[in-house]
């Protein structure tokens, strides 16, 4: 108050103000504000002039990053089809009911009504809760995966109820064969930490699954295909708006063609039924691989979406070794299945002719040394003069001791790396192991000890050190079958490049025996028949009645040193012996050859010669019978290919 | 200007707008503003019809509450000026002591049927204040009385300081400065006194400011070196702004805006989604209506009778640009971020009643006019 009153003191003095002067001062003032005011203006002119026209590419690409984003879109998986165009390996849609919690008016109740529908559980509910925390709520939310084709009907039929709930189908890998093609297919599962830092992670940005295991890991980088993107626009939050902006589509993976006949394959599993062992079937023309048997198999359909703890650990810990590749990683004692090719070895390095016998009282002693005898299988022997043939179609060990001792080990050796043993068959797996075929020099090398007569002798029966993989055996006896080249195995046949298919290389393999001489070739082909064929033959019973020619050998492979009186029915089951049998047919012009090995069977002859038989028997009623293979594939789902 | 003033005694040739005691060009400028201000704010709202009718409505009241003022004849609130002022700062005052708390600052005012701010009043209340203090006087002010103006606009400028509310007190301590200056203050003085503010300016910084004021001075110097935080305003205005280019990207297309990138887009970064959306053409456009209300204000201001109107008319026009300014200024990072909204284009605000009044009080000074004698 006290400046209303210094105010009104001094109202005496407004009388001397002078008006004009004031006036002129304060509108003098006002234009100069005014003029102020405009270089203020001009100013912020020129600094958005500064932002949207100087730095405009600066801010748009700004702006552009802010709102674009890149979804990756996953290619699809290459599929993969027998040789008859069947498929073996697919991508199946598998549903997944999903919600988007922002989109659910009230997340309880729909929940509430799912349930009524049988479509989720209680369990769904509370794991649903709890991924619910800390998401953003304009992401889809698992409810529930692997729906199968009812709840999705059910689900789709009640869509109007549910608002925000949807079904999310993704492409999952699927193989209808499941165990019986397991181990030549092998697996796909998810990618984990190892194989992130491997692959490249720019194509697998939007892939969930990778080979595991087998063809599908090897073939990766066919099959996985090239990934496709979508650039779309998002808003702060990460929501997309509208339609993609560009899309490039994803490029497939390459489809495979295999040679194996699944039917064939089939056969091969079943005739080994409940035994432990391995059958592989190949084409002795190319290496092609027909069937590969390893039993017991597993469902790999279980490791592509997930498979519990407890089953994994029923697989793993299963004294039938189910995980375990037989085929490609077994490693067993030969046994006489390698007579006919030591035979060989024998006429090629002229120490036994055709004629020439070996006496055989039940045993074999090395000459001047009597303190160990090597037994025959058969107690009384096979009589006094055992020649080449005899010795193949009976199997009688005394006529192998004896040319093995005198050929030594340096010679087998040698001999035997050139139908393969000791060796890569090469299979487009790479999983598989190349056993021993023992040598003085590998001796020295791994066991630091000499190399002992006695030793040559027991692998003149294929048994000491040597031991081989079925794919191996298989190989051996294709070659010897043929009498021609060995090639490396292989089950890709073809691989689809876009619209065509390309035939992969068929590569002859390394160290290839030499069958200039047809007539030592002859003997031992000729012997191989009579094994089938011969009243005394190994695998005579086996053979009976077969409509086509073939040439075999069996093998019953002691896995325990055996007293005179071994009887199978005492000994515990992982003790008995080994049954096996290479064979192959026609035998004029082979065109399978297989190796059969059944664990703790018994003898070759009985148990492995039958399977042999069996998977003979298919291949030749499906390659005499073109209308009947026809009808055939129709049933388990013909795939065209070209 | 286009419209020449008549002699209000004329009453023959009268027109409906100056019995109404309207300014033609001063509603056609603000009209102009208000409609291209709807139509942006309808696009920052993400297309709200809700938004645009409750900002229609709230248009409304400070149109009719300008249209009040204008009708009072200038005199009579000259008259009543310093109990005007005496109010304001006893209102201050009760805000202190009974304030209702909001947003962690204590400005409003709960008279139980009635919440409003006295922080509003004063930003009239001053200048009228310091117009009626140095109309009193000869001028230009001579020191004892400049000490007594400081001390008129350093009272209410404090008190609203410690609210805090940094805009409204930095408005109305400029509001007061420009009467101390459109009095005809001595240059020499003047430059002394920014001598005085340049030495304070540090003891400021470090006494007086409060920790988020000195943060936004931070971040305005360097807005990238806390893009996700503090920074994350300003960067994202300038992105919007710098991206619309000259010709903008189209109403209701704006990325920046529309995908929610650019924060407080409706409110007081309106600016950056016309920037974004009309481009620089868009800018210039804004820029010309302000520049043409602006300029009407000053051409009443010069064209006043006495010296309190014309000391507020010019004060009125020179704050209404410093909101226009500070604005702009903060939106597209030539000036740190105070929380002043865009004159009659951004959504809400309280001061949108108080600014429209004070146009309210431009009119009445062009259109009750005295009849000078000669």
């Amino acid at each position: 108050m006290s400046l209303l009153n210094a105010s009104s003191r001094q109202k005496g003095s407004r009388s001397f103000k002078d008006h004009y002067l004031e006036r002129k001062l304060l509108v003098s003032r006002v234009v100069i504000a005014f003029v102020f005011v405009v270089l203020m203006l001009i100013a912020l002119v020129m600094r958005s002039w500064y932002l949207q026209v100087v730095k405009h590419e600066d801010y748009q690409t700004r702006s552009n990053d802010n709102r674009i984003s890149v979804q990756p879109i996953a290619p699809k998986r290459g599929l993969i089809f027998d040789r008859n165009g069947v498929l073996l390996a697919e991508n199946r849609s598998v549903y997944s009911l999903e919600i988007i919690p922002e989109q659910v008016a009230d997340i309880d109740n729909t929940l509430v009504k799912l349930k009524q529908l049988a479509l989720i559980e209680e369990k769904h509910q509370t794991a649903f809760k709890s991924k619910l925390r800390g998401i953003r709520r304009f992401k889809s939310v698992v409810v529930k995966s692997r729906l199968n084709e009812e709840e999705v009907a059910v689900f789709s039929v009640n869509r109007h109820q549910f608002p925000g709930v949807r079904i999310e189908a993704r492409l999952v890998r699927h193989y209808p064969f499941g165990e019986e093609l397991v181990h030549a297919l092998g697996y796909v599962g998810r990618i984990n930490d190892r194989e992130l830092a491997r692959i490249d992670q720019a194509n697998y940005q939007a892939t969930r699954h990778i080979g595991k295991v087998g063809l599908e890991k090897f073939y990766e980088d066919h099959l996985h295909g090239t990934i496709g993107f979508r650039r779309v626009e998002t808003d702060v939050q990460g929501r997309v708006i509208g339609e993609p902006l560009f899309e490039k589509p994803p490029v497939p993976g390459n489809n495979l063609r295999l040679s194996i006949d699944i039917r064939l394959q089939q056969v091969a599993a079943e005739a080994m039924g409940d035994y432990r062992g391995s059958v592989v079937a190949i084409d002795p023309r190319n290496g092609e691989i027909l069937a590969l048997v390893s039993n017991p198999g597993y469902d790999p359909n279980g490791f592509v979406t997930g498979i519990s703890v407890s089953d994994y650990q029923k697989l793993t810990t299963s004294s039938d070794r189910p995980l375990f590749n037989r085929a490609l990683r077994g490693l067993y004692s030969p046994g006489s299945v390698i007579k006919p090719h030591l035979g060989w070895v024998g006429l090629e390095s002229k120490l036994i002719t055709t004629k020439s016998t070996v006496p055989d009282p039940g045993f074999w002693i090395i000459p001047n040394e009597e303190q160990r005898l090597y037994r025959d299988w058969k107690k009384d022997g096979h009589g006094e003069a055992v020649d080449l043939r005899l010795a193949i179609v009976q199997s009688c060990d005394p006529y192998f001791y004896d040319l093995a001792y005198r050929m030594g080990i340096d010679t087998l050796s040698k001999y035997m790396r050139s139908f393969g043993f000791g060796q890569y068959t090469g299979i487009d797996m790479g999983e598989e192991v190349p056993g021993i075929m023992p040598s003085r020099e590998w001796k020295r090398a791994e066991r630091k000890m000499p190399w002992f007569p006695g030793e040559t002798v027991i692998t003149g029966i294929g048994q000491g050190y040597w031991i081989s993989t079925p794919l191996q055996m298989a190989n051996s006896i294709a070659q010897l079958g043929i009498g021609g080249t060995r090639y490396n195995l292989h089950l890709v046949t073809h691989i689809q490049d876009g619209d065509s298919w390309k035939t992969t290389p068929i590569v002859p393999a390394e160290n290839q025996a030499d069958f200039s001489n047809k007539d030592n070739l002859k003997a031992v082909q000729n012997a191989m028949r009579r094994v089938n064929l011969y009243p005394l033959g190994t695998a005579k019973t086996a053979f009976s009645g077969a409509k086509y020619t073939s040439a075999g050998k069996t093998g019953t492979v002691q896995l325990t040193s055996q007293t005179e009186d071994y009887d199978e029915t005492k000994v515990e089951e992982q003790y008995r012996d080994n049954a096996m049998y290479l064979g192959y047919a026609p035998f004029e012009t082979p065109e399978i050859a297989l190796a059969v090995v059944v664990e703790n069977a018994g003898h070759g002859g009985d148990k492995a010669a039958p399977v042999a038989r069996k998977v003979l028997d298919e291949y030749f009623r499906a390659r005499d019978n073109k209308t009947a293979s026809l009808n055939r594939s129709e049933k388990v789902g013909q795939y065209g290919v070209n | 200007m286009a419209l020449i003033d008549r002699d209000p005694s004329d009453r023959r040739g009268k027109s409906l707008a100056s019995r109404l005691h309207l300014d033609l060009p001063l509603i056609a400028g603000l009209l102009l503003l208000v409609i291209f201000g709807l139509l942006v704010l309808y696009s920052a709202s993400g297309e709200s019809q809700g938004q645009l009718n409750r900002q229609g409505i709230r248009l409304a009241i400070a149109f009719l509450a300008m249209f009040f003022i204008a009708w009072i004849p200038p005199r009579v609130y000259q008259k009543w000026t310093p109990f005007i002022y005496a109010a304001g700062i006893l209102l201050l005052l009760a805000v202190v002591f009974f304030g209702e708390k909001g947003k962690g600052a204590q400005r409003w005012l709960d008279l139980g049927f009635f919440r409003f701010q006295p922080s509003e009043i004063m930003k009239l209340a001053v200048p009228m204040m310091l117009a009626w203090y140095f109309s009193e006087r000869s001028l230009p002010p001579k020191l004892r009385e400049l000490f007594i103006a400081a001390v008129l606009i350093a009272v209410p400028t404090l008190l609203i300081m410690i609210q805090p509310d940094l805009g409204t007190s930095i408005l109305i301590a400029s509001s007061g400065g420009f009467i101390i200056f459109l009095a005809g203050i001595k240059w020499r003085v003047l430059l002394s006194f920014a001598l005085v503010a340049l030495v304070y300016a540090p003891i400021h910084w470090f006494y007086v400011m409060q920790g988020y004021q000195k943060q936004r001075v931070l971040t305005f110097l360097d807005p990238e070196k806390d893009p996700l935080g503090s920074g994350y305003h300003i960067i994202q205005s300038k992105i919007a702004i710098g991206s619309g280019g000259i010709k903008g990207k189209g109403w209701l297309e704006g990325t920046q805006s529309q995908l929610e990138f650019l924060p407080e887009r409706n409110t007081d970064f309106i600016f950056a989604v016309l920037g974004e959306e009309f481009g620089f053409y868009g800018i210039v456009l804004l820029l010309s209506i302000y520049l043409w209300i602006i300029g009407r204000g000053f051409y009443i201001a010069a064209q006043a009778q006495d010296t309190y109107t014309r000391l507020l008319a010019g004060a009125i026009t020179l704050t209404f640009f410093v909101y226009v300014f500070v604005n702009i200024g903060m939106v597209t990072g030539i000036l740190p971020v105070v929380g002043l909204p865009l004159p009659l284009v951004s959504y809400g605000g309280t001061s949108m009643v108080t600014m429209m009044a004070s146009f309210g009080i431009l009119m009445g000074i062009q259109t009750h006019k005295k009849l000078l004698p000669g």
